[in-house]
């Protein structure tokens, strides 16, 4: 049986661990091995399993991954792995990031539905054609891993900076007609914290494991930014 | 945040602008040094054109709106130079941009 070469980031140090190697080993197959039969004092944070949960993400061979979707074969060079907890967020222990921070900022860049049917009234009617809803659509489906947060040079330089899932999250919700608090949220998400910032480097786009992109999102609230500003909405 | 919108809005703006007048600016260099104009030879032409002032008037403009905006997101993100500091020595920036691009404009073309 072949061997894997790990190196794990404890705190200021890299741990050397060997990993048996299997068929179909996915990155969180590996630091689950560690921990169950190599050294129980590891810490890591994983739920799902099956790429729904978005607590597993690591920084494997330098790039942030979602590890239990991520297959060994695929990020492995000459059977080594590196694996260190996620840029930009603060390290709990081991590989554990904490995530506080960045759910701050979806709550910061307006994250939160807010409509104004009660149950007694009739569903809203979105035609799925209509463009909004197709935007809408193309975002929706983030699992709020951090992957893009870490893998943006933009929060590394500035730490008020919202975001790609923060801003991707205000962008959904821009296109839901039956939101009430656009104008609110336009104002959150503007400015040097806010989408202007972003330098279009397209690293959220590149490394989003839902394929989604960001950076469409960001340039979107661009656009309804600069309308509002000229209406004088903003 | 409205602020710093429209300074975002003058800087698109004031780009769109450059794109411009840097071709201009680049095809007039070309035009006139094909010739071998002498440097005498080019201010005679250039002296009291009003056209040419207006245009090289606003290629100052443009720059002075410009270069500090950009500089704001660079001191911001490489230097951490954030705060009322950054913006006032950005403003005496970009007075020296407009000081130093209005005087040659004047020498060429007033």
């Amino acid at each position: 049986m072949s061997v894997l070469r790990v190196s794990v980031r404890r705190g200021d140090v890299w741990q050397a661990f060997e990993v048996p190697r299997h068929e179909s080993q996915t990155v969180l197959d590996v630091v689950t091995h560690i921990q169950r039969h190599l050294d129980p004092t590891l810490a890591y944070r994983y739920a799902c399993r099956v790429g729904m949960c978005g607590s597993c993400a690591m920084t494997v061979n330098g790039a942030p991954r979602w590890t239990c979707r991520t297959h060994v074969d695929k990020v492995a060079k000459e059977g080594r792995l590196e694996i260190s907890p996620l840029r930009n967020l603060p390290v709990i222990r081991d590989l554990v990031a904490d995530m506080r921070e960045f759910f701050d900022k979806w709550a910061r860049a307006k994250g939160q539905f807010k409509g104004e049917r009660k149950r007694s009234d009739d569903c809203a009617r979105v035609s799925p054609d209509s463009e909004k809803r197709i935007f809408a659509d193309a975002s929706i489906e983030c699992i709020g891993c951090a992957v893009c947060y870490s893998a943006c040079d933009v929060v590394a330089w500035n730490p008020e900076y919202l975001g790609p899932a923060a801003l991707n999250r205000a962008w959904t919700l821009l296109n839901d007609e039956r939101d009430t608090q656009q104008a609110a949220r336009l104002r959150a998400v503007a400015g040097d914290a806010g989408c202007l910032s972003c330098h279009t480097h397209m690293s959220c786009t590149d490394r989003c494991p839902k394929a989604l992109s960001p950076t469409a999102g960001i340039a979107g609230l661009k656009r309804a930014t600069l309308k509002a500003a000229l209406r004088g909405d903003l | 945040m409205r602020s710093q919108t429209f300074l975002w809005i003058a800087q698109r703006a004031s780009a769109a602008v450059l794109a411009l007048c840097v071709l201009v600016h680049l095809a007039v260099i070309v035009y006139a040094v094909r010739g071998g104009l002498s440097g005498d030879e080019i201010l005679s032409r250039t002296r009291g054109n009003a056209a040419w002032f207006a245009f090289y008037s606003l290629f100052v403009l443009a720059v002075t709106v410009h270069a500090p905006i950009g500089l704001r997101a660079v001191l911001g993100e490489w230097l951490a130079w954030r705060g009322r500091s950054r913006d006032v020595a950005l403003l005496a920036f970009a007075m020296l941009l407009a000081w130093m691009g209005m005087r040659a404009v004047l020498v060429v073309f007033a």
